[in-house]
C-alpha cells in the first residue's frame, strides 16, 4: 500500500456521520440501566467497613454490636471468612492486580476493606459497618514520594516499564548549547467514574450472574472464575452501561470479590455499591511522580537529548508504575533519547492505569520543559517543536503509519490566533486586568489494537444482527460500532441490529488504552466482510442472480446490494440472495487484532496540538482558562460528533488534571484528607471555557483495515503542558508543580 | 416504627410507608418504589447525580430525609417526559450530545428544568454554567450541556412553558 493517498479513504455511508447516540433516549429518561439499579428478589445489601489506618493491623472488631443490629444478617471478617478457590495475589488474567479480601488482619493502605456486613436493608448495612469500630495496632505509615526509597521497578510488563536508551545520551548532553534541568512533580489522582464501583451478584449452583461495570468483558469473567473456582463460561456479565470507567474498571477490584464471595456464603443475591469515599483506594489511582527532565539543544535549537526520569509511587504488595518517562520518547527528533523508572512502595492502594497512563503525566512534565528551553533558547515555543519535529520515530527510525501533526500545529495555531502571541511573559491584561498568557502542548497517544471477536448475520428480510461483548462507559460504542458494522455489510445504519454489553457475547476485547473502536469494530468490519463473502459465492453459484459466474471476483456491498468490485453494473440485493438461497440466515465471524509485523513495522500513534489561554488575578492568584483549541489527527473518525465529545472531554481532563486534581494525605494516619467531591476538586462546569476541537483530515493505510486509532485519550496529553505554559507565559512564573494551585500564584 | 406518609410523585398520589426513619429520598426512590432513573454519585450533596424537583425546585435528594416530604410533590427523571414525548431538555441533550455515560444525565437534566424554571436567561451562557455547577459530569460533557440548556431554554421560552417541568 502506498504511504500515502491521493484522495481520503472510502469506507460506506454511516462511517465519518455525526450520528446521534443510539443510546441517548434511554439515558436522558432514566431507562438507562447500571450494575446498583437492580434489586433481585430477596437481595442483601452489603457494606464495608474501611481501614481508617493505612499501615498496621486490626486488632479488635466489635461483630456482636454489629450483629445485634436489626436487619443485619451476616458480618465477614477475616476470622470467619468463607474459603476462596482462586488466589487473591494471582494475577495471571492480563491487566490484574493483587487484591485485598479479608484474607488477614493487616492493613496495607487506607480504605482497604476490613470487613463486610451483609443486611435487609442499606440503612442497616450501613450502620452495621460502623458498628465494627475495629481497633488498630498502628504502624508509621508511608503515603509520599519523600516517606520511602526508591527503588528499581520490578519486572517487566503492563505498568512496570522497561528502561530504554537510543543514541548517546552523554553525548547529547555535552553537544547542547543550551539545555534545562527541571524536576515537575504530579499529584495522587484518583478516577472518581461517576458511577461508583457496584456490583449485584447472583449464585445458580455454580453460575454466577453478575451485574457489573467492566470494560473488559471476556478478562473479568475469567477473573471472577479463577477466584471462584469455576469456569469462565460459568460467570455471565450483563453491562449494557457503564457510568464512567477510565481506566479503574477492566478487572475485579477486591471489594467486588467480596460481595461476590459474600452471595455465595448466604445463599441469595447480593448488592454492594461503593460509597464515594471508597472509591479513594482499593479500585485503583494514578501514581503521583516526581520527574527530571534534562533536555539540551544546539545553537539552532535542535534537540540534542532528551533525558527524562520518573519516580513514582506504587504499593507494598503489588507493582504499577505511573510509566510517565515513556511519553517523551516517541515525539521529539531528539539527537538522544533516555527514559529511566523507579519506584517508591507506599501504603497505599496499587495505583493503575488511569486515562492516558503515563503519557498524561509524562507530556504535563515534558511539554513544560520543552517550554523552558525554547524560552532559554530565544525561539517561539510553536518555532521550537516545530524546529525538532520527528519526521520517523526518534530511537528507533521507523515510520509513523501516518502523522499529521504539522497540520494539527498549524490549524490549531490558526485558529487559536498563535501568531499574535507576544514572547516576553507577564506582557498581557484582558480589559478587565487580569494577566493574560497563551501556551501550547504537544498531545502524543499510541494507536494500541487488542484482540477482539464479532458476528454478524444477515437475514432474508435485509436486516442484520452484529454482535460483540463491547462496553459502552460513554465512548459511544454503542453507536460508532454498530456504524462500522453497518458499512461492512453495506446495510444502512437503521437495519442493523447491533448487541453489546453481555459477556455470553462474542469477545469484544477491552474498552481502554483508546483501542476499542479499532479492535472491536475491526472485528465488526471482519465479521461483515466474511458474511460479503459467503454471499457472494452463493450468488456466483446461482444461475437467477445477475452475479452468477463472477466466482474468482471481489465483491463489495453497499446499500443493500452485492457489487462486483470494479464492474458496477453487476449487482444484486444482499435480500434476494438469501432469499434465492432458502432465505436462512447467513452468519460470518471476524477477528480485530494487529499482525505483529505490522506492529513492528510502523510507529503507530494519534497526535495533536493544543492552545491554551488562560486568566490569572493579579491580586488574589485565581487561575482560569479561559480558551481551549485542541487539534488532532488520529486517523479515520467514525463519528465525529462522538469524536469531538471524547476530546473535549479530554480537555476537561487536562484542565483537571493541570489545576483541580490532587489526594491529599494525611501523614499521620495515611488517609486521604479530601476523599470526596468536596474536597477532591474536579471540573465543574463553570470550570470549563469555551472549547474548540478540530480534527485534522488524516488517512492511515498502515494502522488497520478501518484507518482508525482512537481518541480516548489524547485529549488530556498536550492540554496540561498547554496550561502549565500559559500560566507562564501570563504571570513570569514557572510553576513545577501539579496541579498548580493559587498557593503557586502568591510570594 | 413504620412511618406513613404520602407524596404526589411524578403526578400520582403515593401513599408510602417507610420502614426506617434514616432512608433518604433517594434510597426510598431507588431502593423502595424502584425508580431507579435517579442516580448516587456521592450521598454527600457534592455531585447533583440525585438531582429531582421537591415542589418545583432542585434538590439533593440523597440530603433530604423522606421522612420530611409528607404532602410534597416530586418529579424525578422518570416524569420528566418519556422516549415518545422527550422534555425539550431531554430533547436538546441528544441534540448536543449533552453526556457521555449517562450516569449523571439524569440529575443533569432534572437541575436544568429547575434552573430553567428559576428564570435563566438563555442567552447568557456563564450563568447557566454557574447554574449548572451543582451537577460533576466526570466525562467532561459540559460543552453539549450548556448549549442543552441554552436551546431548551429558548424553545421553552418560545413555547411559553418555563414551568412545564
Amino acid at each position: 500500500m502506498p504511504d500515502t493517498l491521493a484522495q481520503p479513504m472510502r469506507f460506506g455511508s454511516s462511517s465519518g456521520q455525526p450520528v446521534t447516540r443510539r443510546d441517548g433516549i434511554a439515558k436522558v429518561t432514566g431507562d438507562a440501566d447500571y450494575a446498583a439499579d437492580h434489586s433481585p428478589s430477596g437481595m442483601l445489601h452489603a457494606v464495608y467497613a474501611p481501614a481508617a489506618i493505612a499501615r498496621g493491623r486490626v486488632t479488635a472488631m466489635n461483630t456482636v454490636a454489629a450483629e445485634a443490629h436489626p436487619g443485619v444478617v451476616r458480618v465477614i471478617t477475616p476470622a470467619n471468612r468463607p474459603a476462596l478457590q482462586g488466589d487473591p495475589a494471582d494475577k495471571s488474567v492480563m491487566f490484574t492486580f493483587r487484591i485485598e479480601v479479608l484474607q488477614d488482619d493487616t492493613v496495607r493502605y487506607a480504605g482497604q476493606p476490613v470487613a463486610l456486613v451483609l443486611a435487609e436493608t442499606l440503612e442497616a448495612a450501613t450502620e452495621g459497618a460502623r458498628l465494627l469500630d475495629p481497633q488498630y495496632a498502628v504502624e508509621v505509615p508511608r503515603v509520599t514520594l519523600a516517606d520511602a526509597e526508591s527503588e528499581p521497578v520490578a519486572g517487566q510488563g503492563f505498568g512496570q516499564p522497561a528502561d530504554t536508551t537510543h543514541g548517546d545520551v552523554d553525548a547529547g548532553h555535552a553537544a547542547a548549547a543550551r539545555s534545562v534541568d527541571v524536576t515537575y512533580t504530579t499529584a495522587a489522582q484518583y478516577h472518581n467514574a461517576m458511577e461508583p464501583h457496584a456490583i449485584v451478584a447472583q449464585w445458580e449452583g455454580d453460575h454466577l450472574s453478575l451485574d457489573v461495570p467492566t470494560q473488559a468483558f471476556a478478562l473479568s469473567c475469567a477473573g471472577y472464575a479463577r477466584y471462584f473456582g469455576i469456569p469462565a463460561e460459568n460467570v455471565t456479565i450483563r453491562c449494557p452501561y457503564l457510568g464512567g470507567g477510565f481506566g479503574s474498571k477492566a478487572i475485579p477490584a477486591g471489594p467486588l470479590v467480596l460481595a461476590v464471595l459474600a452471595a455465595r456464603d448466604v445463599g441469595r443475591p447480593v448488592k454492594l455499591a461503593l460509597t464515594r469515599k471508597q472509591m479513594f483506594g482499593p479500585v485503583g489511582h494514578r501514581g503521583a511522580t516526581e520527574q527530571r527532565l534534562r533536555i539540551g539543544a544546539d545553537g539552532e535549537g535542535r534537540l540534542s537529548v532528551i533525558d527524562h526520569d520518573n519516580v513514582a509511587e506504587t504499593s507494598t504488595f503489588d507493582d504499577f508504575v505511573e510509566p510517565a518517562a515513556n511519553a517523551s520518547q516517541g515525539l521529539y527528533a531528539a539527537g538522544a533519547l533516555r527514559s529511566r523508572h523507579r519506584a517508591v512502595r507506599l501504603d497505599v492502594g496499587t495505583p493503575g492505569p488511569m486515562r492516558a497512563p503515563g503519557e498524561a503525566s509524562g507530556s504535563a512534565a515534558l511539554e513544560c520543559a520543552m517550554d523552558e528551553l525554547a524560552e532559554a533558547s530565544g525561539i517561539d515555543p510553536l518555532e521550537f517543536r516545530l524546529r525538532n519535529y520527528a519526521e520517523t520515530e526518534p530511537g528507533t527510525g521507523r515510520p509513523y503509519s501516518s502523522k499529521a501533526l504539522r497540520d494539527c500545529y498549524l490549524q490549531g495555531a490558526e485558529r487559536f490566533g498563535w501568531s499574535g502571541r507576544p514572547s516576553a511573559p507577564g506582557t498581557m491584561r484582558d480589559a478587565s486586568g487580569l494577566l493574560t498568557g497563551w501556551g501550547m502542548g504537544t498531545a502524543l497517544f499510541p494507536a494500541p489494537m487488542f484482540a477482539a471477536q464479532a458476528r454478524a448475520t444477515l437475514k432474508a428480510d435485509g436486516t442484520a444482527l452484529v454482535e460483540t461483548s463491547a462496553a459502552d462507559m460513554g465512548q459511544g460504542a454503542w453507536t460508532a460500532l454498530a456504524q462500522i458494522a453497518a458499512d461492512s455489510l453495506g446495510l444502512p445504519l437503521d437495519a442493523v441490529e447491533f448487541r453489546a454489553g453481555h459477556s455470553s457475547l462474542p469477545d469484544g476485547g477491552v474498552a481502554g488504552g483508546s483501542g476499542h473502536t479499532a479492535t472491536a469494530g475491526g472485528a465488526l468490519h471482519a465479521a461483515g466482510l466474511d458474511v460479503v463473502r459467503q454471499l457472494g459465492e452463493i450468488a456466483a453459484a446461482d444461475p437467477e442472480s445477475p452475479l452468477h459466474g463472477a466466482g474468482n471476483a471481489q465483491f463489495v456491498a453497499r446499500d443493500g446490494r452485492l457489487f462486483v468490485e470494479g464492474d458496477e453494473g453487476r449487482s444484486d440485493a444482499l435480500a434476494d440472495i438469501l432469499v434465492r438461497a432458502g432465505g436462512a440466515p447467513l452468519t460470518g465471524t471476524g477477528r480485530g487484532a494487529r499482525a505483529p509485523e505490522a506492529a513492528a513495522a510502523h510507529a503507530m500513534y494519534s497526535h495533536g496540538a493544543v492552545f491554551a489561554e488562560v486568566k490569572v488575578d493579579p491580586d488574589l492568584g485565581q487561575i482560569r482558562v479561559s480558551r481551549l483549541v485542541g487539534a488532532f489527527a488520529a486517523g479515520r473518525i467514525i463519528n465525529p460528533k462522538l469524536a469531538e465529545s471524547q476530546l473535549f472531554g479530554g480537555m476537561i481532563w487536562g484542565v483537571s488534571f493541570a489545576l483541580h486534581e490532587e489526594a491529599k494525605f494525611d501523614r499521620r494516619t495515611g488517609r486521604i484528607m479530601n476523599a470526596d467531591f468536596a474536597g477532591y476538586h474536579v471540573p465543574v462546569n463553570a470550570d470549563v471555557p469555551g472549547l474548540e476541537v478540530i480534527m485534522v483530515h488524516e488517512d492511515d493505510p498502515h494502522v488497520n483495515p478501518l484507518g482508525v486509532k482512537g481518541v480516548g485519550e489524547i485529549g488530556i496529553v498536550g492540554t496540561v503542558g498547554a496550561i502549565g505554559n500559559a500560566i507562564r507565559h501570563a504571570t513570569g512564573r514557572r510553576v513545577r508543580r501539579f496541579p498548580i494551585r493559587i498557593e503557586g500564584m502568591l510570594g | 416504627m413504620p412511618l406513613s406518609m404520602t407524596l404526589t410523585l411524578n403526578g400520582a398520589a403515593r401513599d408510602v410507608v417507610l420502614d426506617d426513619p434514616r432512608v433518604t429520598l433517594l434510597d426510598l426512590l431507588r431502593e423502595r418504589l424502584d425508580l431507579t432513573g435517579t442516580k448516587k454519585g456521592c450521598d454527600r450533596g457534592q455531585c447533583g447525580a440525585c438531582t429531582v424537583l421537591v415542589n418545583g425546585r432542585r434538590v439533593n435528594s440523597c440530603l433530604t430525609l423522606a421522612a420530611t416530604l409528607d404532602g410534597a410533590e416530586v418529579t424525578t427523571i422518570e416524569g420528566l417526559g418519556t422516549a415518545a414525548a422527550l422534555h425539550p431538555v431531554q430533547a436538546a441533550f441528544i441534540e448536543h450530545d449533552g453526556f457521555q455515560c449517562g450516569y449523571c444525565t439524569p440529575g443533569q437534566i432534572m437541575s436544568a428544568a429547575g434552573l430553567i424554571s428559576e428564570g435563566l436567561d438563555a442567552e447568557d451562557p456563564e450563568r447557566i454554567r454557574e447554574g449548572m455547577s451543582g451537577n460533576i459530569c466526570r466525562c467532561g460533557a459540559y460543552h453539549g450541556i450548556t448549549l442543552a440548556v441554552q436551546e431548551a431554554a429558548r424553545r421553552m421560552a418560545a413555547d411559553g412553558q418555563e414551568d412545564a417541568a
